[in-house]
């Protein structure tokens, strides 16, 4: 709009104009009375500009041809659409254009720490909307965890860096380049002495190859990679135990018994997500099959994978080592100068459990573990004939493998003394997240030039010179190494939304070559690789199909070194507490602390939300004199950090406390700045998982912490029911601990006709056995259903919105509980309380048994949700919803509506999946087949705990379950008869040990 | 009409006099009596107290308002409501206003119907004290919706062209129909009782007050079709209110005791709502009126004898509370169900304990100090036990609606609820809401109903004991 329109109106003019005329006139605006030209403009052309050139008058064949090209080519634009020019293909099929309404699903791959998740996007016109798992990718199985989930939402987020800058002022790219152009005649004059390039973990074997190139164009460059969170004693213990880095993964699939060192591999870090699968396949118990894995636990903090175990014990981190020195001790292993702890009394039924099961036994230490641990783990593995079975050792991920500490400490000695020119810091964030001791931060200032590649204008991009902004993995090309090292094609689904440069560009400004787009770096590098004339077809099937099929490293056979004990030490016990360091289970390294999701994502077993604790046992707690939420000082070899609340996890081990990383970010944006405490000032390079020495003062205020249950017991309530494999092969037609409450009414208790079902009735079916209480389904609901994030404060009032929640309840002794985790969605009850008491009908009853909830008729009495036993209800307390940011509105899924102000909403199954099964199966004049709705729950979920379809079908997967004997409703004795069903879980205690967990 | 004041002779009717003059004292005569009421409103002189209490109820309404106004900008969320405890202050108020407006149509309607003649002096105000606690509890069910705009209507079943209906199987949906009847056959009620003394009013009133009065009165004569229709339409009246008066709570209490809530899901509900409804009802005519007799002198109208009365109902219906009460824990304990167990333990000894002993200790132990003759009669005692009964009453609602939802089935998903200052804000702009609206009807409606407190004066009873006739 023209700001000085009314200037030229000549409003005399118009009044004359007016009074002129005869009979009624109607006018739009002073612009059409004054019959101005703009007014003619616009009425002439519905497209004010160019769009009615047409009429020009000078209008040829070679114009036509010119405009009708141009409308073709625009025509295949939809709005929004921002798509790649580079060829991608559609995961399942190529339609010949885009279906308005329909999505596609492209296989790319998120990494994280370096470590690539397989993974399908889906993408409505042209926006990334969800995250799955890729069904043909070995790391995902078609899962994924929270993390490669949540990344969608980072794609989005307005915080990320979105321009160039030079000293922090806003710069161009070519401005940059020239800059580099200078840069790079000096480097080349001096063979590259000074250069120096820190990434993060690097698998990817393009952008290695890339890396590769820049060194040999400057010989005397160095390159470092450096993770705050990765498995640095791993690589060391491997090196210890084999005298090389030797990667490895495991085959869970083989193992019958599993002991798990202070490691969560079921739900955190690489490879997890297939694990937890296979172990959750290793412990399914159907049709008269009752062979179940056994797993162990040793551990200091409580994980989801020691929730699973069938025994768990709490040890505190320097007990750790000297435990598993006695055990291989106990296997006959000779641990030289690692000295073994005192023997507990169920030492000798483990180590007979697991040589009994020699080469289907896995020990699996915890990346955080110093190496001496896992050299001991290697040992065990190795004697006990499971390397090559449950443990496969192979090349490394890494193009580079390398003690990345050490590298890293080189690296700032160098900065400390002078020697580097030039640092190139492509991703990471040293400056918040280098072990302290180091001084990143200080030594950083010594380096002439300074340039820094990342997603957002963090901690380490304030302090360079440069600052360029990185592409997400969604917006350009790129290759990673999946847990067993299968390489996965990074393929982006939309152009840089804010004119990103992929660290390809970034590094080609260094290199010979003129700017490098990321599509060529990789297709060139792959082309090179299979120079074969049929490359073209095998590019597209490697597009499409998101890995390079046969590319993970061959097994190879490993020997433990002679000696390998000497020059390996415990992390003694000293003095004051022990704290231990963990990346934080939402937010991670601080790479997601801007993650509204994450950061909303309850704890699995804290269920805290945006905040970081000091996690204490009961009894450290008591004998401190603590409380949750207490604030306390952290005192740590001279350092202090302030401000962090307590929170009292029972299973803790005794005299110890765990912090998770990843919290009070200066400089992460408008979510994550600020939230939390950050602990990284107390963690050093010599202790990176931990270290004895820690000192809690209590400052004598509190600090608020947003836990969405703060309960812990189930009351003596029968809601997650568990037993032993013992009983049930004892009861298998009835067994009691599944049917541990008096049966259900009967139908006719309802006051009510019952419902009819013709048609479909939908159903679910959850396997507790199976879940291990990970959260993915979780952040999937949240995406698939346009759930909103509320904020701390209104957590914290019992506010949040998630659908979908995973319930944790502890069981037993407060000291070592069992830990049962239950999801929780709607219960699609088919005598619902919440339908008969809403006064507007606004949720009603479907005829395929679905509790529907109409958000434009709700009033928002939320009397449904008082009136509903399970409470899954969630309500719109405020204006939760953007409405305002435009480009997180991208993210939306356009199937499901977005609700407004005082409006409840809940979980739907999610109905626009099942719609869109029903048009689809009618159009081809067919039923709904089974299997062909997946819930966005279900469909992530690692373990496949989940199932859903018609239970009028008994040939479904959901009906066959609900006939399993362990099959079970939660509070059925109130007759809502749920359409959600569980199944009891189970373990499989080791009988010559007592139980762990001893009820109180 | 003036009539001297008579003087008996005979014992028997000496004994009549004495025990009526506890319902009317002073020796009135039909004359003074009018005067000395209708004197309040037609002054022209309004006391300077009558402005400090007006200015004070006003400007609590006024923080009701902006309580309000940030409600329908921001949301439900600036309450203190959430998952699970999806109902606090609004509708914990909304059943203690209601239950406070049952004692005006309790004593017109029901004690009319049963002849109980002390209820003259105070039917007018406990009428109007009725709906004035309606109109409170009236906010509450519409504002502590998410989207009052829309509930204002769609809670209705007008036809509409999308064919929808409320929902009939909903409680909240009879609470609309029970609550709307209610507020109206009281509005009727209250109305056609002001009328004939409108009319007095019209007579006596000077300048353009005339004219409202005479507006209002309906151009009442007084003559005897008129005496008769007003006589037939108030007994039609009472006739239909006396089902309301134990409908309304009954139906309230269907808000909870129809839910699957342990601590609400209780067959008891009705009696021990209607009952606490009468008894909180009392405890603010009380609460009213002692105030109101003592600032206006009135001690010959509202006299020991409605006071005593009063404490009596009280007593009795406090002991259903206390019983309700009592039997709430039994079943608890009797059900062997072991959410009503927990709830019940919960209510006692969880979190919410304070709320709990401060009730019991407010409705069940302090209703007993008026099994004892002298503390009835202790004006200012009385006042204290009103107070003692209205916190007493409120605290039973929180009671119910907070400890019931706080903990209920899945112990994943306990709260806690704590209001927020909008709560508290609301909570008091009611009470602002309901003293302006009082302190405007003192000011300019006869609060006791001349020609009934006529009726009752010896000067209409000796001449003819027996006759029941209506001067005017």
């Amino acid at each position: 709009m023209d700001s000085n329109r009314f200037e030229h109106l000549d409003l005399a003019a118009v009044r004359a104009k007016l009074s002129s005329e005869r009979g009624p006139r109607f006018w739009r605006s002073l612009d059409e009375l004054a019959g101005t030209k703009a007014f003619e403009d616009f009425l002439h052309r519905e497209f004010p500009r160019f769009a009615s050139e047409w009429d020009s008058g000078d209008s040829g064949r070679r114009k036509f041809l010119q405009v009708a090209g141009a409308s073709i080519a625009l025509a295949g634009l939809t709005a929004c659409t921002r798509q790649p020019a580079e060829k991608i293909v559609p995961y399942v099929k190529a339609p010949e254009d885009i279906v308005p309404g329909k999505p596609l699903f492209f296989a790319t791959s998120v990494s994280m720490n370096g470590v690539g998740a397989g993974v399908l996007a889906e993408s409505h016109m042209g926006r990334p909307t969800k995250i799955e798992g890729n069904p043909e990718h070995p790391g995902s199985l078609g899962a994924a965890d929270v993390f490669a989930q949540a990344s969608v939402l980072q794609l989005y987020d307005p915080d990320r860096s979105q321009t160039v800058l030079k000293y922090g002022e806003i710069a161009t790219w070519s401005a940059f380049q020239t800059d580099v152009a200078e840069l790079r005649k000096s480097l080349q004059g001096r063979r590259g002495a000074g250069l120096r390039i820190l990434t993060e973990t690097v698998t990817s074997p393009t952008l290695a190859s890339e890396i590769e190139g820049i060194l040999a164009l400057y010989p005397e460059a160095k390159w470092a990679q450096y993770d705050p969170t990765g498995p640095h004693g791993a690589r060391l213990g491997s090196q210890a135990a084999f005298g090389e880095i030797v990667g490895y993964h495991f085959n869970v699939a083989a193992a019958k018994v599993i002991l798990a060192v202070d490691s969560d591999f079921l739900t955190s870090g690489p490879g997890s997500v297939r694990y937890a699968r296979e172990f959750a396949d290793g412990r399914r118990v159907r049709g008269g099959n009752y062979q179940m894995n056994r797993l162990y636990a040793v551990e200091s903090t409580p994980s989801n994978t020691g929730g699973k175990a069938d025994h768990r014990w709490a040890m505190k981190p320097s007990d750790i080592g000297p435990f598993l020195a006695a055990l291989a001790r106990e296997l006959g292993i000779d641990t030289g100068s690692l000295s073994p702890g005192q023997a507990p009394s169920w030492l000798k039924p483990l180590a007979d459990d697991l040589k009994a099961n020699a080469g289907a036994s896995l020990i699996v230490v915890g990346d955080e573990q110093p190496a001496a641990v896992h050299a001991l783990a290697h040992a065990i593995n190795v004697t006990l004939g499971n390397a090559g079975r449950t443990v496969i050792y192979r090349q490394p991920l890494e193009a580079r493998p390398a003690d990345q500490v050490g590298a890293l400490k080189q690296l700032v000695a160098d900065m400390e003394s002078g020697s580097v020119e030039v640092l190139l810091i492509v991703g990471g964030n040293p400056v918040y997240n280098a072990p302290a001791d180091l001084n990143f931060s200080a030594a950083l200032d010594k380096v002439r030039m300074r340039l820094h590649w990342g997603l957002y204008n963090d901690e380490t991009a304030e302090r360079c010179q440069w600052h360029i902004p990185g592409t997400h993995a969604l917006e350009a090309w790129g290759d990673v190494r999946a847990y067993d090292g299968t390489v996965t094609l990074v393929q982006p689904l939309i152009e840089p939304l804010y004119k990103g440069k992929s660290e390809f560009e970034f590094l080609s400004a260094f290199g010979e070559q003129a700017e490098k787009r990321s599509y060529d770096a990789v297709r060139a590098y792959w082309q090179k690789q299979r120079p074969g004339a049929d490359f073209e077809a095998w590019w597209r099937k490697v597009v499409h199909d998101g890995l390079v099929a046969d590319t993970a490293p061959a097994a190879r056979a490993v020997a433990l070194r002679a000696g390998w004990q000497s020059g390996l030490t415990f992390s003694g016990a000293g003095n004051g507490l022990e704290i231990i360091f963990r990346p934080d289970p939402t937010v991670f390294d601080g790479r997601f602390a801007n993650n509204g999701w994450l950061q909303e994502l309850p704890k699995p077993l804290t269920k805290t939300t945006w905040d970081n604790v000091v996690l204490l046992s009961v009894r450290t707690a008591e004998r401190l004199g603590l409380r949750a939420q207490d604030e306390v000082q952290l005192h740590l070899g001279g350092k202090v950090v302030a401000g962090a609340p307590v929170w009292i996890l029972p299973g803790h081990a005794d005299d110890c406390a765990t912090v998770h990383l990843g919290y009070g970010r200066a400089r992460a944006g408008q979510v994550g700045t600020g939230i939390g405490f950050n602990v990284y000032p107390l963690r050093t390079s010599d202790a990176l998982g931990g270290i004895s020495g820690l000192e809690i003062r209590k400052t004598g205020g509190k600090v608020t912490v947003a836990c969405t249950a703060e309960h812990w017991s189930m009351e003596g309530r029968h809601l997650v029911r568990q037993g032993t494999i013992e009983d049930f092969r004892a009861h298998p037609e009835h067994p009691a601990f599944v049917h541990a409450v008096a049966h259900d009414p009967p139908p006719e208790f309802s006051f009510y006709p019952e419902h009819k079902y013709d048609g479909y009735a939908w159903g679910m079916a959850i396997d507790l056995n199976a879940c291990n209480g990970c959260n993915a389904c979780i952040v999937a609901c949240q995406a698939e259903n346009n759930i909103p994030v509320v904020g701390k404060d209104q957590v914290d009032r019992g506010r949040e919105m998630q659908w979908l929640r995973v319930d944790r309840y502890f069981e037993g002794d407060l000291d070592n509980p069992r830990v049962h985790h239950q999801p929780l969605p709607c219960q699609q009850c088919e005598n619902a309380p919440c339908e008969v008491v809403c006064p507007v009908a606004a949720t009603v009853h479907s005829d395929e048994g679905l509790n529907d909830m109409v958000y434009n008729r709700c009033v928002g009495t939320r009397y449904c949700s008082n009136n509903c036993p399970y409470k899954v209800r969630r309500f719109n307390f405020y204006l939760y919803a953007d409405f305002v940011t435009e480009v997180t509105k991208m993210q939306r899924n356009p199937d499901v509506s977005i609700r407004s102000r005082g409006v409840m909403e809940k979980c739907t199954y999610c109905v626009q999946r099942i719609n869109q099964a029903r048009i689809d199966s009618k159009r081809e004049d067919r039923d709904v087949r089974d299997g062909e709705i997946v819930t966005a729950c279900q469909q992530t979920c690692p373990t496949q705990a989940i199932a859903f379809g018609d239970i009028n079908n008994p040939e479904s997967r959901v009906a066959k379950l609900k006939k399993e004997q362990l099959n079970y409703g939660i509070l059925t004795d109130l007759n809502t008869r749920p359409r959600t069903t569980y199944l009891a879980s189970l373990r499989n205690p080791n009988p010559a040990i007592p139980d762990t967990a001893a009820k109180v | 009409m003036e009539l001297t004041q008579p003087h008996s002779h005979n014992p028997a009717s000496e004994i009549a006099r004495q025990k009526r003059a506890e319902v009317v004292g002073g020796g009135h005569s039909f004359g003074s009596m009018t005067d000395k009421i209708a004197a309040i409103v037609l002054t022209s002189k309004t006391p300077i107290g009558w402005f400090a209490g007006f200015g004070l109820a006003f400007t609590l309404m006024a923080l009701g308002l902006g309580s309000i106004g940030a409600l329908l900008f921001l949301g439900t969320g600036v309450w203190g409501v959430n998952v699970p405890v999806g109902w606090g202050f609004a509708i914990i108020n909304f059943v203690w206003w209601i239950g406070i407006g049952h004692a005006g149509t309790l004593i017109s309607a029901i004690l009319l119907l049963l002849r109980q003649q002390w209820r003259m002096s105070i039917s007018r105000f406990a009428e109007a004290m009725t709906l004035f606690a309606v109109a409170c509890a009236l906010l509450f069910p519409i504002l502590h919706t998410g989207r009052p705009w829309l509930a204002a209507y769609w809670l209705l079943p007008y036809p509409n062209t999308m064919a929808l209906m409320p929902q009939f199987r909903s409680p909240l949906l009879w609470d609309v129909f029970a609550v709307s009847t209610y507020g109206t056959v009281s509005l009727l009620f209250w109305y056609v009782g002001l009328i004939p003394d409108f009319g007095n009013l019209r007579d006596k009133a000077k300048g353009f007050a005339r004219y409202i009065y005479g507006f209002l009165s309906l151009g009442w004569r007084g003559s005897a079709i008129h005496w008769h229709r007003y006589e037939t339409a108030s007994l039609l009246l009472a006739g239909l209110a006396t089902p309301l008066v134990l409908s309304v709570h009954t139906v309230v209490s269907f808000d909870f005791s129809v839910s699957v809530i342990p601590g609400w899901h209780a067959t008891i509900f009705p009696p021990y709502f209607v009952a606490g409804a009468i008894y909180s009802g009392f405890a603010m005519v009380l609460t009213i009126a002692i105030p109101l007799r003592k600032f206006y002198g009135l001690e010959d109208f509202i006299t020991m004898r409605h006071l005593q009365n009063m404490a009596k109902v009280m007593l009795a219906t406090g002991l259903i509370v206390a019983y309700g009460y009592a039997m709430e824990a039994f079943y608890g304990w009797y059900s062997a169900n072991q959410y009503e167990r927990y709830m019940i333990w919960n209510r006692m000894t969880g979190p919410y304990w304070w709320a709990y002993a401060a009730l019991i200790f407010c409705n069940g132990l302090m209703p007993q100090t008026l099994w004892f003759k002298k503390l009835r009669s202790n004006v200012s005692f009385l006042f204290f036990m009103s107070i003692i009964v209205n916190i007493g009453m409120w605290l039973e609602r929180f009671v119910i609606v907070v400890t019931s939802l706080h903990r209920d089935f899945l112990p994943s998903s306990w709260g806690m609820y704590v209001p927020t200052v909008f709560d508290w804000a609301l909570f008091v702009g009611t009470i602002g809401l309901f003293s302006t609206l009082l302190f405007l009807f003192i000011r300019f409606l006869p609060m006791i109903a001349i020609f009934e407190m006529r009726t009752i004066l010896p000067a209409t009873k000796e001449p003819s004991p027996e006759g029941t006739a209506v001067q005017s």
